[in-house]
């Protein structure tokens, strides 16, 4: 532990330590200073299981090639071309080495988990999982040399002009409260558990959200950095939102809360009334969507409901559906008017028209007459017990980030180049993910901008 | 609801991990969880027999202890599978043998080597005792060799027995497998799953013990043991061929096969549990089953015991102190195949059985 370092990393997740490994090999002195305590380091990389890199042929987890001109598609489909062409297609590229660079630091892959089978040809899997990934950067990072501190919260950047200068600690570490060090990678995430950051967009609303990840994603960086004059991008009101189970802790509850029942029955809102539409897509838009429809309803609750002959159609759940035999029951027990719910659920029965159902396909299970339709999956809820699962917004990231250019480097408002201050991660994900989300793109940005980022930092701080 | 708080936890375990999934890359724990929705008593012993103790789902798992959905499976499904073995034990009566084994174990193990001393003292004259024998049948002076043969193939096959009507309770409870078949493949990639430890190495990045590093050599000691164990077995049925095949008593010169294979299989009976105790004095506690802590210790130091003295035993064979070694090894050795089925060794024997009906399950759904 020294003083002064050439490469100080703020953040200890994936992008973090990508940076502080791509640093460290380029020759650099690396500080890595995570905010969270030793077990819950990493951020949102702890809850991830896969990364999407572009690969021109099958591998041994992979079932076939998948180009980096599908790669581009794909991103500007979810992203409905909010993205920065040049930096995505330099991502893309690079993501293709990165299937071999993530290997050599000690990370192990594995062929996709059971109940993912859709993401076996884009998608590599950790093997156990991102906190496996994590453990295994970190093990790579202090065997050459890294250091790192946990409960490290940094409450002030010294920057000049755009130039980094040192970091302030919250609490001494080795006698210091500063950091001074020639580099500064900014990995440390966006802001979504900070729930009086989110209020500001969401108002009130913002109190019933539930934060999938830790309570260290704070964002409190980011506000430094843009207090400093970075240049931010990202549509700062917006954030990555699913419908998770209402009884899930209020942070940190991770992938095992989610809910993919929606298309298999109806779901109504505090009233007892259906608000959109069950059986518009396949997953994972499906998936992605109902976070934000759920935010919207008041109270920022709904409920799943289907009956006992589609439980087996989907993953087991942490929390076991809450069961009645009757509507009524069932009604009762989710403290919803019961004459509301039966009514709803008796006209969602009669207008459901004869189909073959295969959840695989936009299939030909529809309502007619009902406002709003289920255009398909539509199936009659009638075999008792009735089953519901209560499910809030469950939010996963924040889109609003730092502007940076090729080489990871920050960008200041008045549109020139930070001398030494370079960003990786969900921090500058709004770059190339303006909005929108598919599976395993958090962790490409966060190892392709984080190696690039460690890379020019270390440059930098050599010259 | 289970009948233990301990299956309830295992229970409520897999339903968290049943939902995750992260895991399934490491062992056969949880490709065998992720072929049921719900957990049976039987379920849960079979995947708690199954678990190697690794470590790795502990290290990598997001919600272990300190989240609050306190994950630990690694120790959870070591008390699950420590409060099978008593479940499992036949007769009934003898199953509060697991519940203070280490002191059952080694009141056995000192009865044992004290009758063989006392017996040896009682039917021999202090001369023939102390002194030393050399040449064939020189063991036999002490004890007459039909006499040594009927009490140990006496004792051996009570525990065969014993392990037998066990395993076939837990067989039982583990109900028809999902999806397969009982056939000779499975076996077969049972025996080669044991044979290798191929679930202890934590999905290819190495096991867990002391801390977060994947240093653990745990297999190697299990290895250097459990191949230290087979060599002395068959050091003894070769040498068994011989006094009756051939003629041939022991002692016999040390390049020969009982011999040879004994001193290398004594060598891995004594460094191989030296390793596993020390792993286990160092293993991390949040992994540790502290309760079964006496029956693993006395299950090492019986291995190790009966290590120890068959190889001073053959160092000492031709001095005055012959006669009571040979009471002390042949006391351990009958005390070791005794307390089989009440103690730690029956652990292999559920985890093999568990890797049986586990081929099978896999066999069946690549069939199906």
């Amino acid at each position: 532990m020294r003083s002064k370092y050439d490469v100080l990393v703020i953040g200890g997740g994936n992008a973090a330590l990508c940076a502080a490994i791509s640093a460290r090999r380029g020759g650099a002195s690396v500080l890595v200073l995570e905010g969270a305590p030793k077990f819950y380091r990493g951020g949102n990389t702890r809850h991830t299981r896969n990364m999407r890199c572009a690969h021109d042929a099958a591998t041994e987890i992979l079932t076939g090639p998948y180009t980096e001109e599908e790669f581009w598609e794909d991103l500007l489909r979810v992203t409905g071309g909010q993205t920065d062409e040049v930096l995505a297609r330099h991502m893309i590229r690079e993501s293709k080495e990165i299937l071999n660079w993530i290997m050599e630091q000690g990370v192990r892959w594995q062929p996709s988990l059971g109940g993912t089978l859709s993401l076996g040809r884009t998608n590599s899997f950790f093997l156990g999982g991102g906190r496996a990934m994590l453990n295994a950067l970190y093990l790579t990072a202090e065997r050459l040399g890294v250091d790192v501190e946990y409960d490290a919260k940094v409450t002030e950047l010294v920057v000049e002009n755009g130039m980094f200068l040192a970091a302030r600690l919250e609490r001494p570490i080795n006698g210091e409260t500063e950091i001074r060090a020639t580099s500064l990678v900014a990995a440390a995430g966006g802001f979504e558990a900070n729930i009086e950051w989110l209020k500001r967009y969401w108002g009130e609303a913002a109190d019933n959200f539930l934060i999938r990840g830790t309570p260290y994603n704070r964002g409190s960086i980011l506000k430094m950095l843009l207090d400093k004059g970075v240049q931010e991008v990202g549509d700062p009101t917006q954030c990555h939102a699913v419908a998770i189970d209402a009884r899930a802790p209020k942070f940190d509850g991770g992938i095992i809360t989610r809910h993919d029942s929606v298309v298999f029955g109806i779901v109504v809102n505090k009233h007892a009334q259906r608000f959109y539409d069950e059986g518009e897509d396949i997953w994972p838009k499906r998936y992605a969507i109902w976070g934000r429809l759920v935010a919207a309803q008041p109270d920022q609750i709904a409920y799943i409901i289907f009956d006992s002959t589609v439980v087996t159609s989907f993953m087991p759940t942490l929390f076991p559906p809450i069961a009645g035999q009757t509507i009524a029951e069932l009604a009762g027990k989710l403290e919803l008017d019961p004459a509301a719910l039966e009514k709803t659920i008796t006209e969602f029965n009669a207008a459901v028209r004869p189909g073959t159902f295969d959840h695989t396909i936009l299939d030909d299970c529809r309502t007619e007459g009902i406002t709003p339709p289920k255009t398909h999956w539509a199936r009659k809820i009638e075999t008792p017990p009735y089953l519901a699962y209560p499910v809030r917004p469950g939010i996963t990231f924040t889109y609003l980030g730092t502007r940076v250019n090729k080489e990871a480097r920050m960008l200041m408002a008045d549109g020139k180049l930070s001398a030494n201050m370079f960003a990786a991660g969900e921090i500058m994900a709004g770059n190339v993910l303006g909005k929108g989300y598919a599976a395993g793109m958090g962790m490409t940005i966060g190892s392709v901008f984080g190696r690039i980022a460690g890379r020019e930092a270390a440059k930098h701080a050599r010259n | 609801m289970h009948g233990t708080r301990i299956l309830d936890e295992a229970d409520r375990l897999m339903t968290v991990c049943n939902s995750c999934r992260y895991c399934e890359g490491l062992c056969a724990v949880f490709p065998a969880m992720e072929m049921r929705r719900a957990f049976s008593d039987g379920d849960l012993n079979y995947l708690a027999n199954l678990c190697h103790a690794c470590g790795a789902c502990y290290v990598d798992c997001q919600f272990s202890p300190p989240h609050e959905f306190n994950v630990n499976v690694p120790k959870t499904l070591a008390v699950a599978r420590a409060e099978s073995y008593a479940s499992y034990a036949w007769p009934k009566a003898l199953s509060g043998a697991f519940a203070r084994n280490g002191l059952v174990i080694s009141i056995v193990a000192a009865l044992s080597m004290a009758a063989f001393i006392l017996g040896f003292a009682a039917l021999n004259d202090r001369g023939v005792l102390l002194g030393a024998h050399t040449g064939p049948g020189a063991f036999y002076k002490l004890m007459p060799h039909n006499a040594m043969a009927a009490l140990f193939s006496a004792a051996f096959l009570y525990a065969i027995f014993v392990l037998v009507m066990s395993v076939r309770a837990f067989w039982r409870d583990i109900g028809t497998p999902i999806g397969g078949h009982a056939d000779g493949g499975s076996i077969f990639q049972a025996i080669r799953d044991a044979g290798e430890l191929r679930y202890l190495h934590g999905g290819g990045v190495g096991c867990y013990n002391e801390d977060d590093k994947p240093t653990d050599r745990r297999k190697l000691f299990h290895h250097l043991t459990f191949y230290g164990f087979l060599l002395c077995f068959a050091a003894t049925s070769v040498a068994t061929l011989y006094h009756y095949l051939l003629g041939r008593e022991a002692p016999y010169p040390w390049w020969d096969l009982p011999v040879v294979l004994g001193t290398l299989g004594g060598v891995g009976l004594m460094v191989g549990p030296i390793g596993l105790f020390v792993a286990k004095m160092r293993r991390d506690p949040a992994l540790l089953d502290e309760i079964s802590y006496g029956m693993d210790v006395g299950f090492i130091a019986m291995l190790f015991l009966t290590g120890l003295t068959g190889m001073l035993l053959l160092i000492l064979r031709e001095t005055a102190i012959m006669g009571p070694l040979l009471a002390l090894h042949l006391g351990a050795v009958f005390a070791l195949f005794i307390t089989m089925p009440y103690g730690k060794f029956v652990h292999g024997i559920y985890r093999f059985a568990a890797l049986v009906r586990y081929a099978q399950e896999r066999r069946g759904e690549a069939g199906s």
